[in-house]
């Protein structure tokens, strides 16, 4: 897993509640057998006028100028500032690789699902998030201000924007210390082979119908 | 150790170690695969050299991707059919037990799990797929997972996980004629919204919860993915333990009565502390139909699409009126009079057989109206159809119009063949709305198997409880 320090990225806005995982990565595109290569569809719905297939040459396809990830001032962006509930439904994984392979790194909101919020730190990807007044302000700040960008450290577990402002944000001391690593999970559980043995036997023993 | 909670025991049950900060490694007992989410999981295992750690933990179907009519002649989609061909190949190579295609216990995986009694109470069971709460029913500790958390479980037996807060959703009373579990479970949804259990493990408990069968059980528990709850999960009791009795993998002989002793400690102790507590009245509860792009976006059948114009919060607002352009309605519309354009029964929510002869029980002698170009029945597995071929219901719905497929997740989330159209309205037995999800630009409206089956008659909705 690639690691994830420190990074000064430029801020897209996201101005919308519930964004589902369907949403970031429709179905059809699930069909991949591989990890990469959905960063061409990610929002293909929103981002695309035309119906999405894999394989087809994206370059090639209708874009939605309406759509904020396709406007000019916003070309390049690694934070992506959301709504509440981001990344409900589906468990996909395929929606984080999708947003990393588009090149998002953070993304900011006041509230995750569950499911996604934890398969982005599986992935590089940071998740961070802040009270709904404060996104409210930023969501205000990058409007305002083309070339919006935000600071974040994820060591000192601070976002730093333009103006000064410091924003706290809390992260598992775990995940933080996988990601500042960019440490791969299956490696740390195996060195507790002889506790997971010694559990399953006692556990076997209790029932042994399983 | 004082009064516990059903999710306390389960959880305490399968710690095999704990870091300083409460992150836990828990060990998992029974690992459902299913073709869209272990690809990439396989080939990470194989890239790094590993092997399964438990592999008779592992039970894999292919459902997401599988056509639902001419299965003879295979998977016409070629990116599908590598999809599925690959989890064959995957489960040849390292010895997994797989239903395939054309197997009669093939189905979806939420339908076959349980069906096989590889869902036991007291499990961890995970899949990579977020309707895995289904498993909850059983008094097991189920929730949905992504690929590298595949992968995790496959090497290790193990995941990483903090412990959640504990939600008990109250239901007390007795549901009204023509009122389902998937009524109890968007009832409560449009109550709390879609992330009112985010964060917790929610345990359905009640009168009418104990009073539902293991079928609408599943289904409740199915949807507390859709109130944001990763796990959702009942009190084991009679009903749970005759339903696994001389099931596959269910214990058998001495081992049974060792099971069943250990299944009765499975509900939640007097006194045990939840983080919240959430209580409905059942009787109060109507059929619902949901009107907007996300489950939370609901109403009673004899109520009315909601004018955002009421909505004092921005965000709701904002999200109503994007909806409600999405899904081509005005605000005050009556819900009976909105026409739909087709009808699904199936998914992993209600493709059982319980649903099935619910929505045959409508549809017997009747109909389907001439506004509705298409009505499909898809059971959740071989084994459903079968049992409903054996009840007669496969002719009940080809009499009315209805089209009778072959298992497997279908219309539900559309990756296969079975979708709408942009514009189209569709009666959904399935668990998602959102935009897109059936089909791009297609219209959901999610409902029970009963109410399905009476739109699909009416050609629009109606309310069963009045019939």
């Amino acid at each position: 897993m690639q690691k994830f320090t420190l990074l000064d990225g430029l801020v897209v806005p996201l101005d919308r509640a519930n964004v589902d995982t369907d949403a970031i990565i429709p179905k059809q595109f699930l069909k991949s057998i591989k990890r990469s290569g959905f960063g061409p569809n990610a929002f293909d719905e929103w981002r695309y006028l035309d119906h999405g297939e894999p394989g087809m040459d994206n370059s090639k396809r209708q874009i939605n100028p309406d759509f904020v990830l396709n406007q000019p001032r916003y070309q390049g962006a690694q934070v992506l500032l959301a709504r509440e509930n981001f990344g409900c439904g589906s468990s996909r994984e395929h929606a984080p690789w999708a947003l990393e392979d588009y090149g998002l790194r953070v993304i900011i909101a006041p509230s995750f699902a569950d499911i996604f919020f934890n398969n982005c730190f599986k992935n590089g990807l940071l998740p961070i998030r802040l009270a709904a007044e404060q996104v409210d302000t930023l969501f205000k700040a990058v409007e305002a201000n083309v070339g919006y960008k935000l600071k974040v450290d994820l060591e000192q577990q601070t976002i730093s924007a333009p103006d000064g402002t410091v924003y706290k944000f809390e992260v598992e001391a775990f995940r933080k210390h996988c990601l500042l690593n960019g440490l791969d999970d299956i490696g740390l559980t195996l060195q507790h082979v002889g506790e997971i043995k010694a559990y399953e036997a006692k556990h076997q023993a209790a029932q042994p119908w399983l | 150790m004082g009064a516990q909670t059903l999710y306390d025991k389960l959880w305490n049950a399968h710690v095999v170690r704990q870091e300083a900060d409460g992150t836990a490694l828990i060990y998992i007992d029974r690992h459902l695969v299913h073709e869209v989410t272990s690809p990439q999981a396989f080939e990470g295992l194989k890239l790094a050299g590993r092997k399964l750690w438990r592999t008779a933990s592992i039970l894999a179907v292919a459902d997401h991707n599988v056509p639902t009519t001419g299965r003879a002649q295979g998977i016409a989609d070629p990116i599908a059919r590598l999809q599925v061909d690959t989890l064959d190949s995957n489960c040849a190579e390292y010895g997994v037990n797989e239903f395939k295609m054309n197997d009669v216990r093939q189905g979806i995986v939420h339908v076959i799990g349980p069906e096989q009694g590889a869902t036991l109470p007291g499990m961890t069971v995970v899949c990579g797929d977020s309707h895995t709460s289904t498993h909850g029913a059983f008094a097991a500790l189920a929730f949905g997972i992504g690929t590298s958390e595949v992968e995790h479980v496959m090497a290790t037996q193990c995941l990483l996980m903090k412990k959640s807060k504990a939600m008990l959703v109250l239901v007390d009373g007795a549901l009204g004629k023509g009122v389902t579990a998937k009524d109890i479970a968007l009832a409560v949804i449009g109550k709390i919204g879609t992330a009112g259990g985010t964060g917790y493990a929610i345990e359905f408990a009640g009168s009418a919860i104990r009073a539902l069968s293991m079928e609408g059980r599943m289904t409740l528990c199915n949807m507390a993915i859709e109130a944001g709850a990763r796990a959702g999960m009942i009190a084991a009791d009679d009903t749970t333990v005759d339903y696994l009795k001389g099931r596959l993998f269910a214990p058998q002989g001495e081992l049974w009565g060792k099971a069943v002793a250990y299944w009765n400690t499975l509900h939640s102790d007097d006194g045990a502390r939840f983080d919240a507590t959430i209580q409905l009245d059942a009787s109060q509860i109507k059929p619902q139909v949901t009107w907007g792009t996300s489950p939370e976006m609901v109403v009673a059948v004899d109520g009315r699409v909601p004018d955002p114009a009421t909505m004092s919060d921005a965000v709701k607002r904002e999200g109503a009126e994007r909806a409600l352009l999405y899904m081509g309605l005005k605000a005050n519309t009556p819900i009976t009079e909105i026409n739909i354009d087709k009808v699904f029964i199936g998914s992993c929510t209600n493709a059982r057989i319980e649903d099935m002869r619910a929505a045959a029980v409508v549809a017997k002698g009747k109909h389907v109206a001439a506004n509705v170009k298409l009505a499909m029945v898809v059971p959740g597995s071989g084994l459903v159809k079968q049992q409903a071929e054996s009840e007669g219901l496969d002719k009940i719905f080809i009499a009315a119009g209805f089209e009778w497929r072959d298992p497997g997740c279908s219309m539900c989330l559309a990756m296969n063949d079975d979708r709408l159209s942009p514009g189209e309205r569709c009666a959904s037995t399935s668990n998602r709305n959102f935009e897109g999800r059936q089909g791009q630009g297609g219209r959901t409206h999610l409902v029970s198997p009963e109410m399905a089956a009476a739109a699909a008659i009416a050609g629009h909705f109606v309310d069963v409880s009045l019939s």
